[in-house]
């Protein structure tokens, strides 16, 4: 099956003619060669492969690519502003909220989403927003911080 | 050193070109570890590290090591440019490639700043002793009038009389090796550097740019999935690959036995492996989750004391009280958020393996032996590994890949999916301890006569005060397979072996000491007279303000202490729970970790490591367990294998106990060494029950109030 998809990509058009059932993860990581987008469990239990479609955090290994027609999608790669970090990446990076990175461009994301769906989070609703994130290195404690420190605040691109 | 070793370290400081390099030479055991090997593969026995200057003034640091996530790619480069006298963002640090690296043996056992660290320290400081040579003959000054800052050597007392090590590199051919005796000055010499420098590798990862092995993309690569056997043991019995050849793109590869569907991309791969037919014979299952512990019992292999004193025999006759009591140690995962990779390539007779490894030099003999290639025609290349924990000592994909890669004739990338991350992980391995102590009517310990199956001796070390003690060590927590020990691959897991070893024996502690009517942390300190653990245990009971009280106050909440040596560092943990006694769930509200490390390179890396360890080890204690029946493993991925959530995060404190009089020791491990028995003793007063089992599930633990 071919389908022609299109939608927006980090704020650029994107077409591109594949079987539309094929999963957004491969399609971003292959296709389009973004490989920030983490494979983890292939479930949609461990969060690593989290993007934003439409400002709402989606599980890119669950996702069909042609479930995203239309609309608009942002990888890990797409959240700074050249070389100004969104203010999540840069509360990471000032809370050392990462050690292996691996599960850090799914977790940025879905805490980009849980700011955008609610400005002033508790700390209860940060630590259930982020519930779906798994990181083995142990960085939660830091995780919630950076989250914390960057409620409120706004700016980087969600389009 | 051999001619070839020669030749080779020449060739070396040929392609890094002219400038400055210096070389560390550390023939220490424990770093070096297997010179003979090295030998053979053509690398300088006695090199650990390089240190280069080019005549361009740039700066790179050559390590062996990899960065797996525990930072030590900034404190390394912090170290060689506090010593250097150069600004961080200037120095380039490479790792894990075995072209340009020197060999390293691999990385773990919190050895890279403890080990690696005066190393790199005594580098740099050689290197700018040199340079301040150069720079006092340009400016016709003696040494001792010049300064260094910035990379820049200037006459002290007229700071616009200077020159930049560039200028000072260039035309320079000149090596240098510093040896040991350099190097254990360069300790003495420490200062406390305090400086917490934000993660060099933390833009990368934060922005998507950091590449990991299986973001690594060659022109023509294919993706590999191989056909996998359903069970450890089974043996194929009938394969019939049509149906996966018929899918356009696919090629069907057999290398000696290894199954692999090809294609240009993982999905199609993905689809056509699943209609491969394959037959296996899988042995009826002798042992599963259960009857392992009788196994490593019966099964044991010749043991070993590994610590005597006294006669436990007279110590037992002296015992007013004694206790027997037997632990047990599930087979744990170690789970990185990123499963195993390889990526190679084979082209003119030479191997380029990218690989998730935390021993690219132990890889290459692997991979050259596989492909029959010699191993000095194999490159291993470490990108960003996406956690170890020990997991990563082994990587048999990287020869999967370079076979496959030879004989499809196209680089091949093997990434496993989480359920064969599980299935072929080296396991922590399930152990069982059995301890029998004893104290006299005044609460002081009269014997410990100690005994470990299948978790080898790490974390046994008896720092309490018993005159009668012996320590017997049966089996290892390495090997295993089909016919081994070991019913499945194990390994090093974070610490290996101590967190089984700390769960048994700070519980017999506690246990004593509830026996005796005395508050835990007041009976540890009567029983030891070490000063760095009285250091460690005091400074956890300020931080948490203990109040004392013997266990158990069976209130639903409680609190519970344990402590321990690992890796040269001594912990103490204050964990404070409570216990839903109608459910059994255990909620996790505080822990506090007293550390002393000796010298603290970097505090803050040195917390984060105390709390991943401390949030890692939440998992083992509460929940991890890999369940298997015969050779199947029935947990395959996180649905019911379940990591350390943000809900389960306690508050986390970590206070840094002070000793600048010994050199660096570990801090990616000590940490986590406590956390099964710290929990337990928290477990304990909250309910009266004893855990003696991990993991502390809610069922167990409700199991255990039942029983009372």
């Amino acid at each position: 099956m071919r389908d022609s998809i299109r939608f927006r990509l980090n704020g650029r058009p994107v077409s591109l003619t594949t079987d539309g059932t094929r999963k957004l993860l491969w399609v971003l990581r292959n296709d389009l060669e973004l490989t920030g987008t983490k494979y983890g469990c292939g479930e949609g239990v461990c969060g690593s492969c989290t993007v934003l479609v439409d400002g709402r955090a989606v599980h890119a290994c669950q996702a069909d690519v042609a479930s995203v027609q239309g609309k608009k999608v942002v990888t890990i790669e797409g959240l700074a502003r050249g070389d100004r970090l969104h203010p999540l990446q840069q509360a990471f990076h000032d809370h050392g909220a990462l050690q292996c990175g691996y599960c850090t461009p799914g977790m940025i994301l879905g805490a980009v989403a849980l700011l955008q769906a609610n400005q002033r989070p508790t700390r209860e609703q940060i630590v259930q927003g982020m519930e779906g994130h798994l990181c083995r290195c142990g960085a939660h404690q830091r995780i919630i911080a950076a989250i914390e420190a960057a409620s409120g605040q706004r700016g980087g691109r969600d389009d | 050193m051999t001619d070839r070793a020669r030749i080779r370290r020449r060739d070396f400081v040929k392609a890094l070109g002219g400038g400055i390099l210096v070389l560390v030479s550390l023939p220490s055991p424990g770093l070096v570890s297997d010179a003979a090997a090295q030998q053979r593969r053509g690398y300088p026995t006695d090199v650990n590290a390089y240190l280069h200057i080019a005549e361009d003034g740039k700066v790179t640091l050559y390590s062996g090591k990899i960065e797996m996530g525990q930072g030590v790619m900034t404190s390394l480069t912090q170290m060689a440019a506090e010593d250097l006298g150069v600004a961080l963002e200037s120095i380039h640090i490479v790792m894990g490639d075995t072209e340009t690296c020197p060999f390293d043996a691999g990385t773990w056992g919190s050895l890279t700043t403890r080990m690696f660290g005066p190393a790199v320290r005594a580098a740099a400081a050689q290197a700018r002793l040199i340079l301040t040579d150069l720079a006092a003959r340009r400016l016709g000054v003696p040494r001792a009038a010049l300064s260094v800052e910035n990379g820049v050597v200037f006459v002290t007392a007229a700071r616009s009389r200077r020159v930049a090590f560039g200028e000072l590199a260039r035309g320079q051919r000149i090596t240098h090796t510093v040896d040991e005796r350099a190097v254990l000055r360069s300790v003495r010499e420490f200062t406390v550097m305090g400086r917490s420098p934000k993660r060099l590798d933390g833009r990368e990862k934060l922005t998507g740019a950091a590449k990991y092995t299986a973001d690594i993309r060659l022109p023509g690569m294919l993706y590999a999935r191989i056909v996998r056997p359903p069970a450890h043991g089974a043996t194929l019995r009938r394969l019939d690959t049509s149906a996966a050849e018929a899918v356009a793109g696919v090629q069907v590869v057999n290398h000696d036995g290894l199954v692999a569907v090809l294609s240009p991309d993982w999905e199609t791969s993905d689809r056509a492996v699943r209609l491969v037919r394959a037959d296996w014979d899988v042995p009826a299952p002798a042992f599963d989750t259960e009857s392992v512990f009788e196994h490593l019992v019966q099964a044991a292999p010749e043991g070993r004391t590994s610590e005597s004193a006294g006669d436990v025999e007279a110590g037992r006759r002296l015992s007013a009280r004694t206790f027997d009591v037997t632990y047990r140690h599930p087979y744990v995962a170690h789970a990185p958020m990123e499963p195993h990779a390889a990526l190679a390539e084979v082209k003119d007779g030479k191997a380029t393996v990218w690989a998730s490894t935390q021993s690219p030099f132990g890889l290459q003999p692997q991979i050259a032996r596989a492909i029959g290639f010699r191993a000095e025609d194999v490159r291993v290349i470490t990108p960003y590994v996406g956690g170890g924990f020990g997991g990563k000592a082994a990587c048999p994909q990287a020869a999967e890949a370079a076979r496959l890669a030879l004989a499809a004739g196209r680089p091949v990338q093997v990434a496993l999916t989480r359920s064969e991350e599980f299935f072929y992980d080296t396991f922590d391995p399930a152990a069982l301890v059995r301890v029998v102590s004893g104290m006299d009517a005044a609460g002081r310990l009269t014997l410990w006569d100690y005994q470990v199956y299948g978790a080898g001796d790490r974390g046994t070390e008896v720092f309490y005060d018993v005159p009668d003690r012996r320590v017997r060590v049966y089996g290892t927590w390495s090997g295993g397979g089909a016919a081994g020990y070991h019913l499945f691959g194990v390994g090093p897991w974070r610490a290996p072996g101590a967190n089984t070893n700390r769960f048994a024996a700070e519980q017999q502690i506690d246990a004593m000491a509830s026996a005796a009517g005395i508050d835990p942390l007041e009976f540890r300190l009567r029983n030891t007279k070490d000063p760095r653990m009285l250091a460690v245990l005091r400074a956890v009971g300020q931080a948490s303000e203990w109040q004392p009280g013997a266990a158990p106050r069976r209130t639903g909440r409680g609190r519970g202490l344990a402590c321990g040596i690992d890796a040269g560092t001594y912990v103490a943990h204050v964990a404070e729970v409570t216990v839903d006694r109608a459910t059994g769930a255990v909620e996790v509200e505080r822990v506090v970790c007293a550390q002393e490390m000796g010298i603290v390179v970097n505090p803050d890396g040195a917390k984060m490591q105390m709390e991943g360890c401390i949030t890692m080890g939440l998992g083992y204690a509460l929940a991890e367990e890999v369940r298997f029946e015969g050779g199947r493993i029935l947990d395959t991925n996180f649905g019911t294998y379940a990591l350390p959530r943000f809900s389960w995060v306690p508050r986390i404190e970590t206070v840094l106990v002070p000793n600048d009089d010994l050199a660096p020791q570990g801090g990616g491990e000590p940490a986590i060494v406590t956390m099964g028995a710290v929990l337990a003793n928290a477990i304990f007063d909250a309910t009266g029950a004893r855990m003696r089992r991990l993991p502390m599930t809610p069922e167990r633990v409700l199991a255990e109030i039942r029983r009372g």
